[in-house]
Formats: C-alpha cells, sequence, structure tokens
C-alpha cells in the first residue's frame, strides 16, 4: 500500500505503545544497580552487590541446575514429539487426524492451572512422588502444540516435490529424509528447540503444582517474593534472565535470517514466526 | 537401465498396505497422541472423576455425589469470584486487542523496510520471566512505587495513588501488558494477509482512508482478532499469579481460588468440580465466539 | 541389457504400455480407462484441459503413485508395486524442484552421487550435462540465484544425467514468459532429438504439443479422446471437443441426406448440398444430425473478378483482427447465426477489407471434415 503520510497520531502512539511495553522491563536492570534496598524512586547511586549475593546463593544455584535440566528435557522430548506430530499433519491423511490433532494442541486453549491439577490428580492417585520429572512431563504437555505449531509451518513451506524428485532420482525414502527433508527443516527444528526451551525455562505454575522438594528457577523466584528485603536480588537476578533470554532471542532470530537466505525464502515473510 | 536400477534388482513393495498413507500417517502421529491421551485426557477424566468425590482430612470418600458441583454452583463466593473472574479476563482481553490492533496494524500497512525488526521489538519484552514482569508491575504501581514517587516528584499529585494496586484494576492493567504480543501477533498476520490491491480498489471506488478501513481492512482482519481474543481471553480467565501478587482481596481470581482447595483448604475434590466448572465455562464462550465469528463472516477461511 | 544386444522385433515394441489404466480419488474418478501405447524415441505429449487427468497419468507411470486398476509396462516390464526410485523414468517436475541449499553441479549430480561413482568421473558427467542444457559454467552458482528459464535447465540436466529410458516433463513451460517459451520448445525437440529417448510431455497448451510432438494425446474426463500426429489432430479431429481444443475451428450445423459406403452426402447451413467422402468423417456418426467443421485458413476471400474457387458465398465483413503476418476476418454467411472465422495472410498487394463491407468467401469440399 502507497503511503503519502503515516499519520502522525499513528507514529506516536507507536512510540507510546513501545514505551508501555519495556517500562516494567527496563527497570531491572535500573534497580539491580541501585544502591538501595527500597525499589523506588529517586535512585541512590551504583552498586554491584546485588549480584554478588546472588552469586553466593547455593538455593540459587541449585534451581538454575534444576531448571536447566527440565528445560533441556523438556525441549528434546517435545521438539521429537512436535516433528512426528507435524510431519503426520502436513503429509498424510488418516483416519479421525483432526480428533486427534486437536487433542494434542488443546494444550494451547486451556489454562495451565487446569494441566497443572490434573496432572497432579493422576500423579496423587497413582502414589507416585512429584520431581523434576513430574514437571518434565507437564511442561511438555504444553510445549508440544508450539512445537507443532513451528514445525508445521516449516513443513508446508517445504515444497513436496522435493522429496519426489529425491525419489525419482533414485534415493530411497530414508536417505531422502536425511539429504533432503531434515537439512530444509532443520531452522524449524532449531526453532521449535529454542522456543520450547523457552517456555519451559520460564514456566510457573505447572512446575509450583507438581514439583517435589527441588526448585526450578521461577519456583524460587516466587519464593522470594515475599521478603522485601530480597527485593533487589530478585532484581539482579531478573536483569541477568533478561540478558539471557534476549541473548537467545537474537540468536534465534539471527539463526532465522541465515537459514531463510540460504534456502531462498523470502527473510520478512517469515517474521510472523509461529502463526 | 541406469546403474541403480540393475544394482537393486527391480525390487518392489509386496505389501501395498504398508505404504498406505493412512498407516504411515497414524504410526507417525501416534507417539505425540499416546503422550496427549496419557497425560492429557485420562487427568482430565481423573480430575472429572475426583470431583464426583468428597475428602475428609486425608481420606478421599470415593462414593458418587454432586455435593461439590453444588457448592461449587451455588456458594456465593465461588459465583462471585467465577463472575469476576469472567468479568476480568473480558475486559482484559477487550482492552489487550484495543491497544494491540493499532500497533499491529501500524507495523503491517506503515512500516515498508524492517517489519521484521519492529516484530522482533515487539516481543522481546516478553522473553523475560512471566513472573517477573508481574512483579516489576507491583513495584511500578505500588504505594511507594515507580509511578506514584514519579508522579509526586513531578508535583502532578500530593498524595499516592491507591487505586492501581491490589485490586482488579491492577490485574487487568497487568495482564494487558503480559499478553500483548499474543494479541499482536495474529492481528499482524491476519492484516499482513490482505491483499493490498483490494484497498486500492477500494480507493479507486471513492473511499476515504477511514471508510476504507472500515469497510475493507477491519472485516478482513476479524479473524486474527477472534483469534486474539481466543488467545487472550481463555488462559487469562485461568491465571494464577497475576491475582495473587497484585490482585489484593478484591482481584483474586477462581484459579487461586482452585489452588487454595488443592494445598490450604485442602478439599481436592472441590478443587476439582471448580476447575472443571471453569472449563465447562470458557470452553461455551470459546464456542460461542467461534460460532458467532464463522457465521458473520462468510467466505473466508 | 544393452541396446545393441536387442532384435528389431524388441526395437518395435512400445516403450510403454498402458492398459484399461484407471485411477480413483475417494468418489472422484480421475482416469476413467486408459489403454495406449507409446513408442520408443518419440516425443509424447498428454494435451488437455486442466482436469483431465493428464498429470495423474504422468505421476501413475512416473511411480509416484499406483493406479487403481489396469496395467502399466515400461519396456515390457510390468511396474505394478514398483516405486518412483526403481523405474527406468525420470521427472521434470512443474515447480522443477531445484534442491535449495545445493548449488547447480550439486543439483544435477545429486542422483549419480547416490551411486557411488568415482568423483573424476561424476563431474566428468555432471559437465556433460550442463552443456547439453546450455549452462557450461555455472556450476558452482547458488539455488536461488538461478532465473526461470535456468532452473528448468537444470531440473532437465539433473534428469537427463540419470540416462532414463523415459523423460517425464509435467508442464515444463508454464511457468515462463512467451518469448522464452518459444525458444524452450524449439530447444526442447532438439534436445529430445539429440538425445533419442522417449518424452512424454504434460500441458495445457496446444501450441507447444503441436510444435514439439510426435503425437499427441488429447485428453478430456479422465478418457484420451484421439490418439495421433498433430497434422491429424489439426486436420482430421474426431470430436467437436478435440476440434474445438486445437486451433481455430468454425462449426456449422448440418443434416445428413443419404449415406453410402464411399461417403456421405449432407446438406450444410450456408454452405448447402456436399457430398464428402469417409476420409473426411474420422469421427463417428450417430443419427441424422452432424456438425461440419471448417478450419479459418480452408476458407478463403475471393477480391478480383478472376478470383475463383470451387463454390462462392456472399457474407458481410462483422469485424476484422489485424495481426502482423495474418488478418483475421468474422464473416457473417447467410443463414448461420454466428459469424465463421476467416483468415487471410497479407501478403504484399491484397485488398483489406473493413467492418461491413460485403466479402465473397470461398470454400471446397475437401475443406470440410464432418465430426459427430
Amino acid at each position: 500500500m502507497s503511503n503519502a503520510r503515516t499519520p502522525n497520531w499513528l507514529v506516536l502512539y507507536a512510540i507510546g505503545y513501545l514505551i508501555f511495553l519495556y517500562a516494567p522491563v527496563l527497570l531491572l536492570p535500573i534497580f539491580a544497580f541501585n544502591d538501595s534496598a527500597i525499589v523506588n524512586f529517586p535512585l541512590r547511586g551504583f552498586t554491584t552487590q546485588w549480584f554478588e549475593g546472588l552469586w553466593a546463593t547455593d538455593a540459587l544455584h541449585s534451581a538454575v541446575r534444576n531448571s536447566l535440566f527440565v528445560a533441556l528435557t523438556t525441549c528434546v522430548i517435545s521438539t521429537v514429539l512436535g516433528v512426528c506430530a507435524a510431519r503426520a499433519s502436513t503429509r498424510y491423511q488418516f483416519p479421525a487426524k483432526r480428533g486427534i490433532m486437536g487433542l494434542i494442541m488443546v494444550p494451547l486453549v486451556l489454562p495451565e492451572i487446569i494441566v497443572a491439577v490434573s496432572l497432579l490428580v493422576v500423579l496423587i492417585q497413582l502414589g507416585l512422588d512429584l520431581s523434576l520429572w513430574s514437571v518434565v512431563l507437564g511442561h511438555v504437555l504444553i510445549c508440544v502444540p508450539f512445537s507443532i505449531a513451528v514445525l508445521a509451518s516449516a513443513f508446508r513451506n517445504f515444497d513436496r516435490s522435493l522429496e519426489e524428485a529425491s525419489l525419482d532420482l533414485g534415493v530411497g525414502r530414508v536417505a531422502t529424509f536425511f539429504k533432503i527433508t531434515l537439512p530444509l527443516v532443520a531452522p524449524g527444528i532449531i526453532s521449535s528447540l529454542l522456543i520450547t526451551f523457552t517456555i519451559s525455562l520460564d514456566e510457573f505454575i505447572i512446575a509450583f503444582f507438581l514439583t517435589g522438594t527441588d526448585a526450578t528457577l521461577p519456583v524460587y523466584i516466587w519464593s522470594q517474593l515475599r521478603f522485601t528485603a530480597k527485593l533487589p536480588g530478585v532484581m539482579a537476578l531478573g536483569t541477568i534472565l533478561l540478558a539471557v533470554s534476549l541473548l537467545l532471542l537474537i540468536l534465534a532470530e539471527w539463526f532465522r535470517r541465515w537459514s531463510a537466505k540460504r534456502s531462498g525464502a523470502d527473510v520478512e515473510s517469515s517474521a510472523g514466526g509461529l502463526f | 537401465m541406469t546403474t541403480a536400477q540393475a544394482a537393486s534388482g527391480g525390487r518392489a513393495w509386496r505389501l501395498p498396505w504398508l505404504r498406505s498413507d493412512h498407516f504411515t500417517g497414524l504410526a507417525l502421529v501416534s507417539p505425540t497422541f499416546l503422550y496427549a491421551i496419557a497425560l492429557l485426557a485420562m487427568p482430565l477424566l481423573a480430575v472429572v472423576m475426583f470431583s464426583f468425590w468428597t475428602q475428609d482430612y486425608l481420606q478421599i470418600d470415593r462414593t458418587f455425589t454432586l455435593a461439590n458441583y453444588e457448592e461449587a454452583w451455588s456458594e456465593p463466593i465461588y459465583q462471585l469470584l467465577m463472575v469476576r473472574s469472567l468479568a476480568i479476563a473480558g475486559v482484559t482481553t477487550v482492552l489487550t486487542i484495543l491497544l494491540a490492533y493499532p500497533i499491529a496494524y501500524f507495523v503491517a500497512f506503515h512500516v515498508q523496510q524492517r517489519k521484521a525488526l519492529w516484530i522482533f521489538l515487539i516481543t522481546i519484552p516478553f522473553w523475560t520471566s512471566y513472573l517477573l514482569r508481574v512483579f516489576l508491575w507491583k513495584v511500578i504501581l505500588g504505594y511507594n512505587g515507580v509511578l506514584n514517587s514519579t508522579l509526586e516528584w513531578l508535583g502532578l499529585i500530593k498524595q499516592p495513588l491507591t487505586f492501581i494496586l491490589y485490586n482488579a484494576n491492577a490485574v487487568v492493567i497487568t495482564l494487558a501488558h503480559a499478553w500483548a504480543p499474543f494479541a499482536i501477533l495474529p492481528i499482524y498476520v491476519a492484516l499482513e494477509r490482505i491483499d493490498r490491491s483490494l484497498l486500492e480498489a477500494a480507493k479507486d471506488l471513492g473511499d476515504g482512508p477511514f471508510r476504507r478501513f472500515w469497510r475493507v481492512t477491519l472485516p478482513l482482519s476479524m479473524g486474527g482478532v477472534v483469534a486474539a481474543f481466543l488467545i487472550v481471553f481463555i488462559p487469562t480467565i485461568g491465571d494464577y499469579v497475576t491475582p495473587r501478587l497484585v490482585g489484593g482481596t478484591d482481584g483474586l481470581m477462581i484459579a487461586n481460588m482452585i489452588q487454595a482447595q488443592f494445598s490450604k483448604a485442602n478439599n481436592k475434590p472441590l478443587g476439582a468440580a471448580l476447575a472443571i466448572s471453569a472449563m465447562l465455562i470458557v470452553t461455551s464462550i470459546a464456542l460461542l465466539i467461534f460460532w458467532l465469528n464463522r457465521r458473520f463472516t462468510p467466505g473466508q477461511r | 541389457m544393452s541396446a545393441s544386444g536387442q532384435s528389431s522385433e524388441a526395437q518395435d515394441r512400445p516403450i510403454i504400455e498402458l492398459r484399461e489404466v484407471k485411477k480413483q480419488f475417494g468418489p472422484v474418478q480421475v482416469l476413467t480407462g486408459i489403454t495406449a501405447d507409446i513408442r520408443r524415441g518419440e516425443f509424447f505429449s498428454l494435451l488437455g484441459p486442466s482436469g483431465c487427468g493428464k498429470t495423474t497419468l504422468l505421476r501413475l507411470i512416473g511411480g509416484f503413485d499406483e493406479p487403481t486398476s489396469g496395467s502399466i509396462a515400461i519396456d515390457g516390464r510390468p511396474m505394478a508395486g514398483v516405486p518412483a526410485n526403481h523405474r527406468p523414468t525420470n521427472m521434470v517436475f512443474q515447480s522443477y524442484a531445484i534442491f535449495p541449499h545445493f548449488n547447480v553441479s550439486e543439483n544435477v549430480g545429486y542422483g549419480l552421487r547416490s551411486q557411488r561413482i568415482e568423483r573424476g568421473e561424476l563431474e566428468r558427467r555432471v559437465a556433460e550435462s550442463l552443456s547439453m542444457v546450455g549452462l557450461e559454467g555455472l556450476g558452482a552458482r547458488a539455488a536461488h540465484e538461478l532465473s526461470g528459464g535456468q532452473r528448468q535447465r537444470v531440473a532437465l540436466a539433473r534428469a537427463l544425467i540419470m540416462r532414463p529410458k523415459v523423460l517425464l516433463l509435467d508442464e515444463p513451460l508454464s511457468a515462463l514468459d512467451k518469448k522464452l517459451r518459444q525458444q524452450m520448445e524449439v530447444e526442447l525437440r532438439q534436445l529430445q532429438r539429440a538425445v533419442g529417448i522417449t518424452f512424454i510431455l504434460v500441458t495445457h497448451d496446444q501450441e507447444e504439443a503441436l510444435i514439439m510432438s510426435d503425437r499427441i494425446a488429447v485428453m478430456a474426463d479422465g478418457n484420451i479422446e484421439q490418439l495421433a500426429s498433430p497434422q491429424e489432430l489439426y486436420s482430421r479431429p474426431v470430436s467437436r471437443r478435440v476440434a474445438a481444443f486445437i486451433g481455430v475451428m468454425n462449426f456449422f450445423d448440418a443434416q445428413v441426406l443419404a449415406e453410402q459406403s464411399e461417403g456421405i452426402t449432407l446438406e450444410v447451413a450456408a454452405f448447402g448440398k456436399v457430398e464428402v467422402p469417409r476420409a473426411q468423417i474420422p469421427g463417428k456418426m450417430n443419427g441424422s444430425r452432424a456438425t461440419v467443421g471448417v478450419r479459418p485458413e480452408m476458407l478463403t476471400l475471393l477480391f478480383d473478378e478472376s478470383d475463383v474457387a470451387e463454390r462462392e458465398l456472399v457474407g458481410e465483413v462483422v469485424d476484422v483482427v489485424y495481426y502482423g503476418d495474418m488478418t483475421y476476418y468474422d464473416v457473417r454467411l447467410p443463414g448461420v447465426e454466428k459469424p465463421a472465422t476467416i483468415s487471410m495472410r497479407n501478403t504484399a498487394g491484397r485488398r483489406v477489407l473493413s467492418s461491413g463491407d460485403k466479402a465473397r468467401v470461398g470454400w471446397g469440399a475437401e475443406s470440410i471434415v464432418v465430426l459427430e
């Protein structure tokens, strides 16, 4: 659409909206370095004591370890299950396809508390202990639909005749999958791994309900929020998380652009990501 | 004959049914499907079953009873929570969409070069911990918080504002912020998909910018708006963290009560009944919206 | 089995034998029973409108799908249950299917690489293939840097390097612009002659089929309407549908007056009584009504007194379209509602008529073909 001029109010709105979006987030680094135990303006000076305090906290270290374990396990399992389901859904027709895919994707529209509660009930009934593995089970459930969304889009953008051409040239089905399909779908797989990893890392309520004595990072943070004295420490932790997430995101975005260029797809058109 | 065919000896598939699309498709989807059955469908059924039982301290009594549902639907406290949850979710969703639409429109129509960058910028804040973001709103809206201290320092108010925290308003604001990108993205994608030549045709036929928006752009983007509505509304109703941190007593929602039943109040069957009831209500609303959308936007996907 | 060891009998056997091939997708019958032979070394086209089943048939021959019933044999070998990667065919896909993560050489050599051919030999054959399609020196170019025409050539090279017995082409020229398409039509024909293998082409463009093919199967509704050489299809179509699909045809209603073994006598609208020999009746006759077809170039405009034709009519010019080397006239003939199209070559000194002019139209009985 040719635009002679963009209405000023719209530009102002866009800028204002971005400020609204970023406002809370920018507070994190500001107060993480603020030399005050109370979190408000005016600022009182620069310090790194809160970060140093974090380094000394053992509970935090184990929470980080637990979160990494859960997130890594979740992202691998979800992506594997996602590849199978996305491939089945985009390539094949089979009976009850709608119902099956519907059930798999339902966690997208279920409030997480329902998922948490139902898994809890089952685990109690079966007399099983709650542990990090119960958290993984819950996380995989909510991550698989995201994995499928990303991968289905990758499979759909993938010209089917590429596989037929490979077959036609004498290469068997399995070899075709590894030579043609997988390399071209790899960006989608990496995307799925990153997205599910991040979702799991950040997820609170399922972890809250289903973890035994091992806290994940969000659960640890929750436990700290009651104590006003710990607030600056929480700010410092949040700043670190923000930096790590940013890094992951930039990596993911750079990767998306690189692979789009390599396979000749339009860089801008895949910007919507999941959708 | 090429070397490949000579070497393979023309081996043929002797079991055609093994090659069939149906079988391969089912085989591929089965691990994921079975996982969903085992960890979603079965547990949900278990919750349903649980909701028909009663709990006495630590003992679960398995006689079938509708007592929990009676309690869930007739006790004023639960009714209040449910209605409030619906109201908060509804207001939040509408607010989020109203705020999100202009920015989605801006990026779709008024950004030529770097759309991907804008989308990226919009999504960055949401890759931080959700807990922390909610907590930060508490910090911002508090009595001694950032907003109040800034306004006082600027001389705009004498006393700190109290109506902005520990009530439903705070919940709405926080959630509207939290769910922003989930509303922006579907609307953006729907707007991007609109064929620009439709707008040029409308222009050619005499419509000014506002009429073009109202008669062409808005209706064609409705699919995205409905998607945004469902994506925001459904999880919002079941949100636990935000009401807990910034809702005070007036902003508590149904999820908080469900969690209480599962821990302190120690009445898991009641919690299950509340959860199922909430789910039923939400599902009916979602289906209603979905059906309404289907009915009033013919000729679209 | 090497070609030099074959007897002349084996040489005469068709390379592809289709017998009652049917294909059904759910409730839809896409192919209703195709029986045909495709000859060794010929350029064969499947021509028809979209939905007629031509691409489906091509895919069945290539092994990307199995027929619901019926048989396909390639070089005498039945192909039932044989998947695509084991058939002596190779396909050029409509989208070209160039692997985006490989460059030109890697694409062309893809099929050979999986056969464990020694590297020097592989490189030699890739270079040979590339020069055969006019892409020598472009081996290192990335897939996304290629133009449409170049992609098509890469797809060709990639298929031909496999030395198939039959090359299948699925609407290979439809994505190209007109000038390029015309150039490729000639090149494909020359390529086929140079390589000497059977080409089977699917297209909806009758001009393409006419220019390139030795024989054409005109398809409609899952059936072959007529299988013949371009000349025969053009001058002796068996049905109105085939006649209308190929080139432009004027249709006139006719009444059968009498039928004999050597031919029939018709009363044709505007033309009057005509005796038509059997040779000009390629289709089946049913009943007393018939449709007569006359090509625009078989009718002529008579300008001077000295111009004569076997028979003559007077009509009125309704429309004139100038086309460079030809002029097309729409002339209303007496007793016929729809104006007939007559084409005249724009030779030096020839007069040109305008709308409203009276025209003398000449024709001869041998210009008529009787359909249905």
